[in-house]
């Protein structure tokens, strides 16, 4: 017999009056300012390579998405992107900038096992379910264009 | 006939010292509030080595030799080494075994590993089946993160009650004399499961074990929280204590300034680190270098540590599984006259 003879659900009571509140509102509002801010500077990275260099849009879209890219994977490995995620949560983790994170973050952690069985195996650990989802939902997306869309 | 078991606790007639302890923190523990009481300090977490994994192995192997030279004690003098450590296979500690000449009891508790093995380290002196046990354990925050949850880099969000594990090992010489504290009792608990499921939420899973232990503990004893100086949780962090706190008060006992947590102390109030410190790398160092040496200078008397360990499988959570947690507890003692 059991000191403790709670039912989980009397239990699950406690802890949502006693722990830490997750502040829902701030976090909606610091991920737009933040979110919103990298797809401003994506936006001016776009038409700042539009304005300087001689480029169809798609051309220049294409390279300020690169440039994302590549900011997303610098300040993942100077240990910037997850402070910035830990401020942020879904306004850094949605945009590209968020996608290169997940991609470089596993690389960096999983180095110290080797190239292949290490990076090579892990690199896609965080970024997986996206591309399968990703593809499985273009491939039914594309399969029914086909048949409706003539 | 079991003659020295009250219920579920081992009343050791010959209270085993502990002799001498050691511990070793990583760079953040050494920055934190308790930093200057541990003995040693390691710059980098991987410890001069290659690997998180090597650093964690030779952070507890330094702990391990550094409690033997302190007590005196060669490998020929120790009986048994009892240790173990967060990661699979307790491989921390396995590997800490294989450099040492001495038999081994690999351990698991998840954060309750240390006071498991002060527990039964001092059963097996008071059964006669030693004269010196080691005891130890270590936890490594990039070892356990990268086990348990997402790259160290990955930018997602923690809640406030998410604990961090904490860069850290002790280790515990047990013997007949020498010393200023001894182990008197200890009481083994039961694994208890209300439904928590959230892997950033140990505090919450661990709580009712504690305070299972500790109702168990006292009604084993007859004791209340007027017999003791300190519950020393290790480690539920800021928001289990709350959880623990609750529950006990419905049951009518009050520990109000009596409960510290490891955790929850080791890192301070910065805010950085969510619901405070894990790990069972916290209880092992702060535990021989900040609470033995208050009992030594009588600050303290008797003190009731508490070990709750989150039993979280990475692969049982992904399944939808409830977290199980357990605790062990031991009484640790200022040595009468000493």
């Amino acid at each position: 017999m059991k000191n403790i003879n709670k039912t989980k659900d009397e239990y699950k009571e406690i802890v949502k009056n006693e722990q830490p509140v997750v502040e829902k509102g701030r976090n909606v509002l610091r991920a737009f300012l933040v979110g919103g801010g990298i797809c401003l500077f994506g936006q001016i990275l776009w038409d700042l390579y539009l304005y300087l260099f001689d480029l169809s849009k798609q051309d220049a879209g294409t390279l300020a998405t690169i440039t994302m890219i590549f900011l997303g994977g610098l300040l993942t490995g100077l240990d910037i992107y997850d402070e910035l995620g830990q401020f942020a949560g879904a306004g850094s983790l949605v945009p590209v900038t968020g996608f290169a994170n997940s991609m470089v973050s596993p690389a960096l952690e999983y180095k110290q096992e080797g190239f292949i069985m290490g990076i090579g195996a892990n690199l896609f650990s965080i970024a997986g379910p996206v591309l399968t989802y990703g593809m499985v939902s273009a491939f039914i997306i594309g399969a029914l264009k086909n048949i409706f869309g003539g | 006939m079991a003659v020295k078991k009250r219920g579920q606790t081992f009343v050791y007639s010959n209270p085993p010292h502990i002799v001498a302890h050691a511990s070793i923190v990583g760079p953040e523990e050494s920055r934190g509030p308790y930093g200057e009481y541990f003995d040693l300090h390691c710059s980098d977490t991987k410890c001069g080595k290659d690997s998180w994994e090597k650093g964690e192995e030779q952070m507890a192997a330094d702990a391990v030799n550094l409690s033997m030279d302190k007590a005196s004690v060669s490998a020929a003098d120790v009986d048994f080494l009892l240790g173990g450590d967060l990661l699979n296979q307790i491989i921390t500690s396995d590997f800490v075994a294989r450099d040492q000449d001495i038999p081994f009891l690999g351990l698991y508790s998840a954060c309750a590993t240390l006071v498991e093995g002060l527990l039964l380290g001092a059963g097996l002196m008071d059964g006669g089946f030693a004269d010196c046990v080691v005891a130890f354990a270590s936890s490594h925050y990039q070892t356990a993160e990268r086990q348990y949850r997402t790259p160290l880099e990955y930018g997602v969000q923690y809640p406030p009650y998410k604990q961090f594990t904490v860069t850290a090992a002790g280790s515990y010489v047990l013997g007949w004399t020498g010393g200023g504290v001894w182990i008197t009792h200890g009481t083994l608990g039961k694994v208890m499961d209300l439904g928590v499921s959230d892997p950033n939420d140990l505090g919450s899973a661990m709580a009712p074990a504690a305070a299972e232990l500790i109702l168990q503990h006292f009604s084993d004893l007859k004791r209340g929280i007027v017999d003791y100086d300190l519950i020393l949780t290790g480690d539920l962090g800021k928001s289990g204590i709350k959880m623990l706190t609750v529950l006990l008060e419905e049951k009518g006992i009050l520990l109000s300034d009596k409960l510290m947590d490891c955790g929850a102390e080791i890192f301070g109030g910065e805010k950085k680190y969510g619901a405070g410190g894990s790990g069972v790398g916290a209880s092992a160092a702060f535990v021989g270098s900040v609470i033995i040496p208050r009992l030594i200078s009588g600050e303290l008397e008797r003190v009731l540590l508490v070990g709750t360990g989150a039993l979280l499988s990475t692969i049982t959570v992904k399944q939808s599984e409830t977290i199980p947690g357990i605790s062990h507890g031991v009484v640790i003692e200022k040595l009468p006259g000493g």
